[in-house]
Formats: structure tokens, sequence, C-alpha cells
């Protein structure tokens, strides 16, 4: 390939600039994490699933919390109705929290929380639930997701603007350099930006604009970016092309080395390692023939493995229809298994490198991305491309171009658009959801205000406003609110009173 | 000028899923409606009111979180109260068979899976909208 | 509507009356798709309008329109002031669809019935506005609204037709992008009553606002007219809308003296009725089977050459008769 300067460009595994992957053995040494996230009902439910988990040698866990929890209302707000304990599990204070990982030892796990704008309340619930079974801060290991940029460009789980967000990041940050060491503090995620409907050089571009917002921000607070970045850590999207999803993985990392270590002039080489979860593309599964869905997951945890991942979670065949049976979850994680023990891919160390198609692939999606960072450089950065609803409109355009285009069959979906089953019937198990749930959790936060000392939540909270209002690190009095049980709702309330609420523009 | 099709479409529920929410309301748009899009975290008194104001023909919620059966029967409740039982309510995601068919008796007009094609979804709110209108 | 359109319209009127929404709302339908039905709402609810305070909200698209609405009509609401609100998006020239998506930044007035929210399509008009504003306006006075807050389409044309709906014109800036050249180059110094300099945390936003007020002040102005106000506002972080309420009602007392406000009202009807008028003149003439025949035969002469445009004009002004 022309101009392809093999040390620069590719380098040999586990040498900078990583294009052929973070280690130098890789899955030789050791495969990669098979990660399958889940999460339910009350923090009581979920303690029971945990110990079941972690009996079975299981050593790390992954919590889902229930819309309520992800967007700062109580369980007994009324915005929570309906939707308590739904899809994760409800956490209102550091009542619920140690009842979530009762008997379970937080110097011998590690946790990984997916929660972004409330994420320093979270973090503070955990944080204090080890305190109280006298586990050092710098004993405890894990992740909390702490993307809030990519809720503005795509999730949408949003709670303040976006500079405050920013502020409240950036601390969480110095905190975590200076007393947490072992917390992996942003999983900086283009999952969900490709789930919103982005092309796959989108996901690769918008993903890693964070993440130098992110970088930026925190060396902008004066935080020493070699404290900071190695942990951080990446979350992507296994979609359908083959080889362009290989591509964006390996171009990934690419960039990230050599901005790290050229422009933000990190010196500790794990500060240019683009480590990356993956999940396989929850949007690409049909329906329709819903056995087919095992096929494309297949193919597409198989990219994620060719491209370099570090863990991987594979969707069930039938997550369109309803929550996963538990015979769907098996087959899923039977296929990275098999992928791991079957299929041979994993003993020889990126071994694509050098095809002339998957080279010049990865150099199309790193101009791509190129191309995009200089377009979102010129709308003044991160922030302001999303205050303009620059990452909206481009994933909305993407997606109904997508939509026109299965529409008029200029892309085949099998079993939707072509290879059609006549007269087929989709049958949708129901997902019984026990209403009690909602009931009791309501019945346990009332319970909460009524037991604990009011007078000194009134004096925490008042100190918290002025916090916020002032330059000081937010995370030890969040810790003070959730050590006398203050509820992740009347923390959030406080903070919106200081921060406000972002409400977005309409994009088309 | 003459009659156009005015649709509300909204997104109930505290998920931010509103992909399918903005493909629909494209698409409508581009088969010549005119879509009053609410987006995000709706409730049905903010989406009864809305459609009440603006006298769309149809509403369109995109139910994803499993909260159909709490979101839309409240609405036909709440358009019935304040005399606007005319307003078609149509919906898409994910709801069992079983719940459909609840919800159609109930006054939901249609409810359409994923993977619907969105001709369809035009095709039945011109229908709808052409019965109607005498 | 049928053939009991008339009797339907009479249940409309009287519930609309009796202060429904629906009936409201779909009267305002009626008034949209024009035509005769509309003209029959019109005799029934012009004479109820009671003369509302008309303010109209104009700028470039990003300015922070709706946003400076929704505050506005909260402070007024806090004052117990009825409000109706008219927002206006662009109706697709391809299609003839539309995504209305005002609402969105509404959506704190929900649930006050001392609030009426309606979004309109241009469906056409490119004036900023849609052809029966004026109309809806009507309809929302006479529903009882004292204020009425007219948002224009916002996609940076001229958008000039807000200054003969409106008694006050509220001009929305951003420091950025230049926006005050632009504002001149599309003629929105002219119709300003009120300017805004929104995004007042921008760095450049004072320096932006004094450009403004210079460019104003260079204008020949007789002594004792109105000189339109710059305000710093921030839509985001809701500040300087009390000044901007205040330079609003300025304007309005300065109206309100010597008669202004009446020679306002009445030259604004002036130019409704001039411009019904010419769009119903307009149809009558388009529609006339003589007017198309002529055109359609004499248009090949044109193009050959052998008559020029103006002779045709001529010929087709013989054949109109205005009776």
């Amino acid at each position: 390939m022309a101009n392809l300067d093999y040390l620069e460009d590719l380098g040999f595994p586990g040498e900078f600039p990583f294009t052929r992957g973070v280690y130098p053995t890789m899955y030789r040494g050791r495969f990669w994490t098979m990660r399958q996230f889940s999460g339910f009902g009350t923090a009581r439910d979920t303690n029971k699933r945990y110990h079941f988990l972690l009996d079975h040698g299981q050593t790390g866990l992954s919590v889902a919390f229930d819309m309520p929890t992800i967007m700062g209302y109580d369980s007994d707000h009324e915005r929570s109705e309906g939707e308590v304990g739904r899809c994760g599990v409800a956490i209102d204070s550091l009542r619920d929290m140690e009842i979530h990982f009762d008997g379970i030892d937080l110097a011998k796990i590690t946790t990984s929380m997916t929660i972004n704008a409330p994420a320093s309340i979270l973090l503070a619930f955990y944080l204090c639930t080890g305190e109280g079974k006298g586990t050092g801060f710098d004993q405890m290991g894990g992740t909390i997701q702490n993307d809030i940029l990519k809720e503005y460009i795509a999730q949408k789980s949003w709670i303040f603007p976006p500079e405050p967000s920013m502020r409240i990041i950036t601390d969480i940050l110095a905190f975590c350099s200076d007393h947490v060491p072992r917390w992996n503090t942003i999983s900086i995620s283009g999952y969900h930006i490709r789930e919103a409907g982005s092309t796959a050089a989108q996901e690769l571009a918008f993903t890693l604009a964070d993440g130098f917002a992110y970088v930026e921000a925190g060396i902008a607070a004066g935080i020493d970016v070699d404290t900071f970045a190695p942990r951080l850590s990446f979350f992507f999207n296994a979609h359908l092309d083959f080889f362009e999803e290989i591509a964006k993985y390996r171009a990934a990392r690419r960039i990230w080395a050599k901005r790290m270590r050229d422009m933000y002039g990190a010196k500790d080489p794990s500060s240019w390692l683009l480590r990356f979860h993956t999940q396989t593309a929850g949007c690409s599964l049909t329906a329709q023939q819903p056995e087919n869905n095992i096929v494309r997951t297949a193919y597409q945890a198989l990219s994620a493995v060719l491209g370099g991942t570090q863990s991987l979670h594979t969707n069930s065949m039938d997550e369109t229809l309803a929550l996963p049976s538990e015979k769907a979850v098996r087959i899923a994680l039977r296929t990275q298994q098999l992928i791991a023990h079957e299929t041979g891919v994993a003993n020889t160390i990126d071994p694509l490198a050098g095809s002339y198609f998957i080279e010049a692939k990865t150099r199309e999606m790193e101009e791509k991305a190129q191309e995009y960072f200089r377009k979102i450089e010129e709308l003044g950065g991160v922030i302001k491309a999303i205050e303009k609803g620059f990452f909206q409109k481009e994933i909305g355009r993407a997606a109904y171009e997508y939509q026109k285009a299965v529409e008029e069959r200029r892309k085949v979906i099998v079993g939707v658009n072509r290879f059609k089953l006549e007269g087929e019937k989709l049958e949708i198990p129901i997902l019984k959801i026990d209403h009690q749930v909602e009931l009791d959790q309501r019945e346990a936060v009332r319970k909460l205000r009524e037991e604990r000392d009011n007078d000194k939540v009134a004096r925490e909270l008042e100190r918290l406003k002025e916090t916020a209002a002032g330059p000081d690190n937010l995370m030890p009095v969040i810790l003070d609110c959730a050590r006398c049980y203050c509820t992740e709702g009347e923390i959030i309330q406080v903070l919106k009173e200081v921060f406000g609420e972002y409400q977005e523009p309409p994009f088309f | 000028m003459g009659k156009k099709i005015r649709v509300l479409v909204a997104k109930p529920g505290l998920d931010g899923h509103d992909r399918g929410a903005k493909v629909v309301a494209n698409a409508l748009r581009d088969a010549g409606m005119e879509v009053v899009y609410t987006g995000l975290h709706q409730t049905p008194e903010m989406i009864a009111e809305s459609a009440i104001q603006e006298d769309v023909d149809v509403i369109g919620l995109s139910i994803l979180s499993g909260a159909h059966l709490t979101m839309f029967p409240r609405l036909v409740e709440l358009l019935a109260e304040r005399g606007a039982d005319h307003i078609k309510i149509i919906g898409g995601g994910i709801i069992p068979d079983e719940d459909i068919a609840r919800l159609e008796e109930m006054g939901v007009s249609r409810l359409f899976g994923p993977g619907t094609d969105t001709r369809d979804i035009i095709e039945f709110i011109r229908k709808s909208c052409a019965d109607s209108v005498s | 509507m049928g053939s009991n359109g008339g009797q339907d319209l009479q249940v409309l009127i009287e519930r609309f009356e009796q202060g429904h929404a629906t009936a409201a709302a779909r009267l305002i339908t009626i008034l949209e798709n024009g035509g005769e039905p509309a003209e029959s709402v019109m005799d029934r609810i012009f004479p109820k309008a009671r003369g509302a305070y008309r303010i109209g909200f104009t700028g470039p698209p990003g300015a922070g329109k709706s946003s400076l609405v929704l505050h506005i009509s909260q402070l007024l609401r806090r004052r117990d002031v009825q409000i109706g609100v008219i927002a206006v998006d662009p109706t697709s020239p391809f299609s003839g669809g539309a995504l209305l998506g005002d609402r969105i930044r509404m959506q704190r007035l929900t649930g006050d019935p001392g609030v009426f929210v309606r979004s309109l399509a241009s469906r056409g008009s490119l004036g900023g506005i849609s052809n029966c504003t004026d109309e809806v306006a009507d309809l929302l006075d006479a529903f009882g609204k004292e204020m009425i807050l007219i948002e224009t389409v916002g996609v940076g044309q001229s958008e000039l037709e807000i200054a003969e709906t409106t008694h006050t014109v509220v001009v929305i800036l951003v420091p950025e992008s230049g926006d005050g050249i632009q504002a001149m180059k599309a003629g929105l110094m002219e119709i300003g009553d009120v300017f805004v300099m929104n995004k007042a945390d921008h760095p450049d936003s004072e320096l932006a606002a004094k450009e403004i007020e210079d460019t104003l002040r260079l204008k020949n102005v007789p002594d004792g007219a109105w000189i339109p106000p710059v305000v710093l506002t921030s839509a985001l972080e809701g500040r300087g809308i009390k000044e901007l309420a205040e330079s609003i009602e300025k304007h309005h007392r300065y109206l309100e003296e010597e008669d202004r406000l009446v020679e306002k009202r009445r030259r604004i009807l002036r130019s409704r009725v001039r411009s019904a008028f010419m769009d119903r003149m307009e149809r009558k003439i388009w529609d006339d089977p003589s007017v198309r025949e002529i055109l359609s035969e004499r248009i090949g002469d044109v193009y050959e050459g052998r008559l020029s445009p103006y002779r045709l004009v001529q010929e087709l002004e013989k054949r109109v008769k205005i009776e």
C-alpha cells in the first residue's frame, strides 16, 4: 500500500501507535472478558443474583439502573410512576446500595455501573457502602460510565446543561486521581451514538471527539494528564459491516495514541492506550425470524475480536421482543466461547494486519474521523457543536437515510425486506413486571425520610448548594450527603437549583 | 389552501430513545403532513394538552419502556374528559399481542411493531383521516 | 364538515364562547385552511377581538427566540396576564409537510389554562409568518388572551411581515457569526422596536450590542421618536428577562401616547385589507378562463420575439374588469 509506513502507521502489537492492538500478546496471553450486562428489580433481588454469580466464580459485577435512578428521580417522585425497577435496579440512597452489596467484600470484586448524569452520587453511595464495611477508597475498583457528552449527542439521559455537567466530571476525575486510584472514571461510549442511527465513521469520530473533550477539560482543571488518562476507557458498537467495523477499532487506537502523545503531551505509555469494551448492535436485530439474530450477533462478535476488543457483550436473539430469556442469554454467551475456543481466531495476534483492504479501510476511517474533528473544531468544540445540534442532526439524518434505504430495498435486511416468511406470527413473550416492586420501593424511601436525622440532611444539602455555587470539588460534600442518607433525588434537586436543567432544542 | 393532516409525535416516559419517533416524524413530513414534534419525557397530560391546542388528527406515541399499559389508557381517558376523543391514537414499540388487543379495545386505533415500513404508517393515517373527514 | 357545516360552525362558536380549548383549536384549523369557511369564522370572531397587544419575536435561526418567548410568557403569567403564543415553522417546499418543534421549548407552560400555544406551518408564505397569522391572533384575542406573542420562522430570510402584524417587534441577535451585519442586510434594523443581544455570557456580547446601538443612532430620527433600546439577555440562564419585558412595556406606553397605537392599529388593518384584497384579486384574475386562454395563445409570440412581454400584459389587462 502506498505511503503506508509500517512502524509509523501500524507498529507491532502492544507498541505505538497500537493499530494492531494494545497488548503484545493479545488473546494468546488471555481472552477478552466476556461481560454480560444485566439488572432488575429491587436492591434485594439483585443482591441475591450477585451472590449466585460470585459463588459461581464471577469476579466482576455490572449494574444496570432503572430509568428514575438514571434521570435523578427518587422512586416516590411522580415522574417515576410505572418505571421503578423496570429496566434495572432502583437505588434511592446509600441505604439501597448497602442492601445491594450486602455480604459482598468490595475489596475483592470490581463493579461496573452504567450511570451518567448522576454518576457522582452513585459513586458516592458505592464508596460509602465500602467505607461502612471498613474498605478503604483506595481498595475499591470499578467503572462508572460517566460519559455525559454522548447523552446530549445520542442517548438523551441528561439532567444539567453541558457546562456544569463537565465540571462535575472534572471533579470526579480529580477526586478519583487522589483518593480512588483504581477507579475507571469515564467509559467513553460510541455504542449509543451508533444505536441512535449514526454511521460507523460518525461513531468513531464523535466518540473520540468526546474523549478529547474530557482530556482537555481535565487538563484545563489542572489535573496531570498521566494521572487520569490511563483510567479512561472506551465502549464501541459492533455492527454488521464486518471489515468496516474492524477498521473502526484499529483506526480508533491509532488516532487516540497519536493525539494523546503528540497533542496532550502524555508521557506514560498507558495514557496512549485505547482500551475498549464492545457490545454487538442491538439495533441490527430483527423481530422477524429472531433466530437469525444469533448469526448476526456471531459475525458482529467476531469483528470485535478481530478488532482487538478488551471485553465483549453479545446480545440475545430475542432482545427486540422483550427482556431476554435464559436460553437466549446462554446462546449469546456460548457464541463468544465458541469464537474463543473453537474457531482458532484468538491464536494469531491481529491476523488481518497488512491486508490491503483492511489497511486502506482503516486509513479511510481515520481520514473521515479527522474530517469530522475539523468540523467540530470549526463549530467551537464539542459543547458548542452540541448546543448547535450538529451531532443530533447528523445522526438523525443518517438514521432516516438508513430507514429509507431499507424501505426502498437498497439495503437488504434478511427476513424483513427480503426472504420473508409469509404469515410469520411474531410471538412476543410477555414480560411480567410486578408492580409490588414500585410500591415497596416507594414505601422504603418514605420510611428512610422518617428515620434519618433530617436536621443533618438539611445542613448537608445547604452545604452542597454553597459548594455547587463555588469553585470547590463537589465530591467530598456529595459523600457527606450520602453518609447522612440524603436521597439521590434530593441531591439532584439541589444541584438543579444551582445548575439549571438541560432542555434539548428541536433538531432535525 | 385546503386541509392538511396534522399529527402529534411524542415520546412518553423517562428513556431517551427517540430514534424511531424522529424517523417517523421525518417520514410523515415528507409525506406532506404537518407534524407537531414534542419530543422526549412527555406525560399523558402534556400530550393531551398539546394535541388539543394543535387540533391534530392523530397522536403517535413511541413507547419502548414497557409502560404502554399505563400511558395509552391514561391518554384515552384524558382526551375523552376534554371532549377530544375524535383524535386518533396510534403507537409504536415492543408490545405483546395480548396487550395490543386490550389497548385496541380501549380505543387505541393501531399499534405498529418493530420493523414496520413507514409507508404503512402513512397509509394508515391517510385512510383514517379520509374516513373521518366526510 | 359536510352539508351541515353552518350548523357545525354555530356549535363550534358557542363552545368557543364558553371557553373550550378544543373549539378554539378547531376554529384555528378552519382559519388555516382558508376559503369561505375561514371567512365565516372571521365574521363571527372579529367583532369579539378586544384589541390584545401583539408582540413579534424574530431573528436568525438559533438566536433563542423560543426560549425568550417562554421566559416572557412566564413573567407575564406571574402577573396573571392571559397569553396566546403563535409559533411559525417552515413548510417544506418539496413535500408541503412541516416539522413543528417549537412547543418543546415551551413545555414549562403546560398545564396552565392561562396559556394557549399554537404551532403554524408557513404554508408557502415567505415573509416569516403564516398567511393566517393575523386571523389566528384575532381568534386568540377573542378567546380572551390579552397578550399575543408571535414567533417567526427564523430561517434567516427577510422576515419582515411581522412588522405588519404586531405592535412591538423584538429582534433577537447573538454575538456570534456577524449577526448584526446579517440583520442590516435583511432589513431587520428597520423593523425592530426592541433589540436583544442574547447569550450575554459570550465575551463579545457587549461589543456586539454596542455596534447595534451605534448603527441605530446613525439613522435620522425626528425629535421625540422612539429609539430602539438594545437589551442583553441570556435565555439559557433567564438573565435580562425583566429588562426585556420593561423595554417592551416602555414601547407599548410610547405607542399609547399621542394616539400612536390607534394609528398603528389602523395602519396594520389597512395593510391587512390591502393584502387580502390583492390575494383575492390575484386569484380571481388567474382563475379567469379568458386570461388563461390569451396567455397560452400569445406566449408563443413572446417566445418568438414578435411581442414584448409588456404588450402581452396590456392585452391581459384589457380582459380584467373590476366590478
